[in-house]
């Protein structure tokens, strides 16, 4: 029993002190009844070793994302991850310590959150950024949410172009609460087509880049929804756009939220990621999770604390902003080293490399005979229609040793066959030249 | 040694960088011919700096935090437990750290097995039917819970249930998630001896209810005697019992949620099974539930195949929907099944006995010290409060922060909320007598400073960097982030 550290000696001692005669003795407060009779049928304790060989046959089972040829992206992006971020959030004081409750020995985790929040409020354009959502999901319910209580309205537009997975959790969310949900449709270029927005409804949302990987034009939305009273909320599906595009806040979105997975946290099968979520200060109190602010302490030095909690479950309970309790602060941590690192020529440098290769991958993919079905501007992530079906497209791409990317079947069956492309920093010209070799059919 | 640092911004020197990558292999492009107006043009506030610059910042602000890794960290209901090494390691794995939600099943499947196991284990340990991994916190699976619970009133034509029964004694988040699922919630008075009382259920119950939320052991770390009958109750009015696994740790081998008539429950993966806090999270928070609820599990959920391979299955008509974006965070899963496999059936089962008698301990050692608002065996957690200090004029609080200059992280205090001035310690299993006995000299000793020397304690914690923050400014003119100082 290597984490539990009692020896025999210290078990009898201890009952002695509490004065019952063995460890059954300290469960009679169960019913007999509810007492569980049997042994759990879960295998024996195994010791370090062995549990290392078993999580290493599963892990050998699964193929690994990023490198020259990789260019699955929608939603979880591979990218380069210096290795300052892994050897620095390993350090226990990070990893093991827990919500900065008491603030005088959390610090370093304030400090960190503080540092996060100015970085994603200046990244997205807007006021005040929180201590991070669970993922880009379920902070766009949340910003719903947000919406609905800030403008007392029970109905939402939402763009074609959210992440159909997104989508699918905004409805989950919203499903006890009787808000409507209407879509807005895409229009030929790719883009969500412009709203007309009637005054009962609370927020319009918009995926920036969308999940066709397409540029939105904010700034056709923000006079519409505002006028009808409607909070404008763009959803971020790959935070590496945000150096790189006009920040939604400049076109007037309210509540900028989204995935920062791209900031340095692994791709993980999916989580844990990093969602975030800003808005404007006058919303701050509508606004869900944890919140640090700068103060000073008894002597007047500079210091941080949670603050503003009074919105929060553990204060007003059935009447807190969302339930939402612990958030992603080792994600968080990751992203906030990630983006120091970075700084403010990497990141930029790293969003252009981005989409210099979508562009060449784009181009290689139209010299191979391929359509690319919409012509407005992207990222770092397009559809491309290939000749026969996605499922033999990317058949042929695994045998060239290329992960080709999603297949869009399932998603946008009414895009005929269609495979959504991404290419990041980390793809090479070389792989690039294969996708399109393999995509197309075409002799590498 | 004590650093100061500043913020990352303010050690900022233009023209430092602290990443360099490779030149570009593919021609470079005119981002504002292909972007035209949605090119950035102002770029954001990131600091520039040197890789040591950073590592330096990150590594400074890092000793300015308690942590499990350095001592005692007896947070009530947190849970905060020795996270494994292994399990660290084990995470990094490449096969399972950079495995990709979207890649077909066929090249994932040591991860979806792992998810299909996980999932068994979970079950067979909380006498569950089925288990969802998906959602992202504890706070995330309640929320679950409480729409499977909506969706399966709603598929028997019962809609007029629109209340939650929820104890006085809840986390918050038990209310909180009812009431984001459009529940009007209805409190549940704790009976003096601290437990829930089948009377006070019964009187509570109407055919408006839809559910009971509990937990058990509660947050003042007493077992829920009458739990069986309260869900017998419960379920012959219709409603369903909903089982707030924060507590889980108490009970693993020893008694288990689906036998106490527990409908649909969360486990907290960071507390009862040692995935590390990180500071406020990731967590993960599976939801498990009875047979009659399987339908309505959020998808999708690991199926194994006839053939032994294991499969996605999206297509459950009566889901409540999807509640991550992705498959939840596995990442959490992948060290819970590490720590699962390390401790076996027997290891589970002492974990819970050594949290107990760890509890059980503090408190003996304590009781002549502190007020014990409630009598008799507790759990893994105990609570006292400040009551027998009042004529000192020291307050909970004041203890809290002088346990900090002895070294020691705090309690969890002025929770539960039923108890004026509570501090609720849980010092968990992996914590050896030694550690305990120096912990409980030291409260003894603040107690004794309490009654000799007051002023001590007012001005505690005075060993640390920065001694006591002013909460009240930060909340009344809030300053969420920084600004460059010629910004106005």
């Amino acid at each position: 029993m290597r984490y539990i550290p009692h020896t025999d000696d210290d078990i009898r001692e201890m009952l002695a002190v509490v004065g019952q005669p063995d460890v059954d003795a300290l469960f009679h407060v169960i019913p007999e009844e509810l007492r569980f009779k049997g042994v759990l049928d879960v295998p024996s304790g195994q010791s370090e070793l062995e549990v290392q060989k078993r999580l290493g046959e599963l892990a050998a089972a699964n193929t690994q994302s990023g490198g020259d040829a990789w260019f699955l992206g929608a939603g979880t992006y591979a990218h380069f991850v210096p290795s300052a971020v892994d050897a620095l959030i390993s350090r226990a004081e990070i990893t093991t310590s827990y919500t900065p409750y008491q603030p005088e020995i959390s610090q370093g985790t304030l400090q960190t959150i503080f540092e996060w929040q100015t970085m994603m409020a200046s990244l997205t354009g807007l006021e005040v950024a929180n201590a991070s959502m669970y993922d880009g999901a379920s902070a766009t319910a949340e910003a719903a949410l947000m919406a609905m209580r800030v403008t007392r309205r029970e109905r939402i537009l939402v763009s074609d172009g959210v992440h159909p997975h997104t989508l699918h959790v905004l409805a989950t969310y919203l499903g006890g609460l009787g808000a409507r949900i209407d879509a807005l449709p895409l229009g030929d270029d790719g883009r969500t087509a412009g709203a007309v927005v009637a005054d009962d409804v609370a927020c319009v949302i918009v995926q920036q880049p969308n999940f066709l990987g397409c540029i939105e034009e904010l700034g056709a939305f923000g006079e519409t929804v505002h006028a009808a009273g409607a909070l404008l909320v763009a959803t971020v599906g790959e935070a590496l756009s945000l150096p790189l595009l006009r920040p939604p806040g400049d076109w007037g979105a309210d509540i900028v939220c989204g995935e920062a997975q791209s900031f340095g946290v692994p791709v993980g099968f999916g989580g844990p990621h990093l969602g975030f979520l800003a808005a404007r200060m006058k919303h701050v109190r509508q606004l869900p999770g944890r919140l640090v602010g700068e103060t000073v302490d008894a002597r007047g030095k500079r210091g941080f604390v949670l603050t503003l909690s009074t919105r929060e479950q553990h204060i007003r309970r059935e009447r807190a902003t969302s339930n939402i309790c612990t958030n992603q602060g080792l994600c968080l941590t990751m992203a906030t080293i990630y983006l120091s690192l970075m700084g403010k020529a990497g990141l930029r440098e790293v969003a252009l490399q981005n989409l210099a290769k979508a562009e060449y991958a784009k181009r290689k993919l139209q010299e191979a005979g391929l359509e690319l079905p919409f012509s407005a501007p992207t990222f770092n992530e397009f559809v491309v229609r290939v000749p026969d079906t996605p499922s033999a497209a990317l058949a042929r791409a695994r045998e060239a040793k290329v992960t080709g990317g999603l297949d869009l079947t399932r998603f946008r069956p009414q895009l005929g066959p269609a495979v959504l492309v991404c290419a990041t920093e980390l793809c090479s010209r070389e792989g690039i030249d294969r996708l399109a070799a393999a995509l197309s059919g075409a002799p590498a | 040694m004590s650093y100061e640092e500043p913020l990352v911004f303010e050690r900022s020197r233009p023209g430092r960088r602290g990443v360099d990558l490779p030149p570009l292999d593919v021609p470079e492009v005119d981002a504002e011919a292909l972007l035209g107006d949605a090119l950035r043009t102002e770029p954001a506030t990131l600091p520039e700096l040197s890789e040591p610059d950073v590592v330096r910042h990150f590594t400074r602000l890092s000793t300015w935090n308690a942590a499990v890794d350095l001592g005692l960290y007896p947070l009530g209901s947190c849970t905060m437990k020795y996270n494994p090494k292994l399990n660290e390691q084990i995470a990094r794995f490449p096969g399972l750290a950079l495995a990709h939600p979207h890649a077909p099943v066929e090249e994932v499947q040591g991860l979806l097995e792992l998810m299909f196991e996980l999932e068994n284990l979970l079950a067979t340990v909380s006498g569950m039917a089925r288990v969802s991994l998906q959602p992202a916190a504890g706070a995330q699976g309640e929320l679950a819970g409480v729409m499977m619970i909506r969706a399966y009133h709603e598929s028997r034509g019962d809609t007029r249930r629109r209340k939650v029964l929820i104890p006085d004694s809840a986390h918050g988040t038990n209310p909180a998630s009812a009431a984001l699922n459009g529940y009007d919630v209805v409190a549940v008075p704790s009976g003096d001896d601290g437990l829930l009382h089948p009377e006070a259920v019964e009187a509570a119950m109407t055919d408006e209810i839809a559910a009971l939320m509990v937990t058990n052991p509660n947050t003042l770390g007493l077992f829920e005697t009458h739990i069986a009958r309260i869900s017998e109750i419960v379920h012959s009015g219709g409603g369903m019992v909903y089982g707030d696994g924060a507590n889980l740790n108490a009970l693993l081998g020893l008694s288990r949620p689906g036998d106490m008539g527990i409908d649909v429950m969360h486990f907290n993966l960071h507390k009862t099974f040692s995935t590390p806090h990180g500071g406020g999270g990731p967590g993960a928070g599976p939801v498990g539930v009875v047979d009659a609820l399987v339908p309505f599990l959020p998808v999708p959920v690991v199926e194994r195949t006839e053939a032994g391979a294991y499969r996605w299955d999206e297509n459950r008509p009566q889901t409540i929907g999807r509640m991550h974006g992705n498959h939840g965070n596995v990442g959490m899963m992948v060290r819970a099944y590490a720590y699962i496999l390390s401790l076996g059936a027997d290891g589970l089962r002492r974990c819970a006995e050594m949290a107990v008698l760890n509890a059980n301990y503090l408190l003996e050692r304590l009781r002549e010290h502190y007020h014990v608002p409630f009598p008799g065996t507790v759990m893994h957690e105990c609570v006292l409060s400040d009551r027998g200090l009042a004529d000192t004029g020291i307050t909970t609080l004041d203890v809290a922060k002088r346990l900090i200059d002895h070294g020691y992280h705090p309690p969890t205090i002025y929770f539960p909320l039923i108890v004026a001035g509570a501090l609720m310690i849980e010092p968990t299993e992996s914590e050896d007598r030694e550690g305990l006995d120096r912990f409980a000299d030291t409260m003894i000793e603040i107690a004794r400073e309490a009654h000799d020397d007051p002023e001590a304690l007012r001005h505690a914690p005075e060993r640390t960097r920065l001694t006591r923050l002013d909460e009240t400014r930060a909340a009344r003119k809030p300053i969420l982030r920084w600004q460059p100082p010629d910004a106005s």
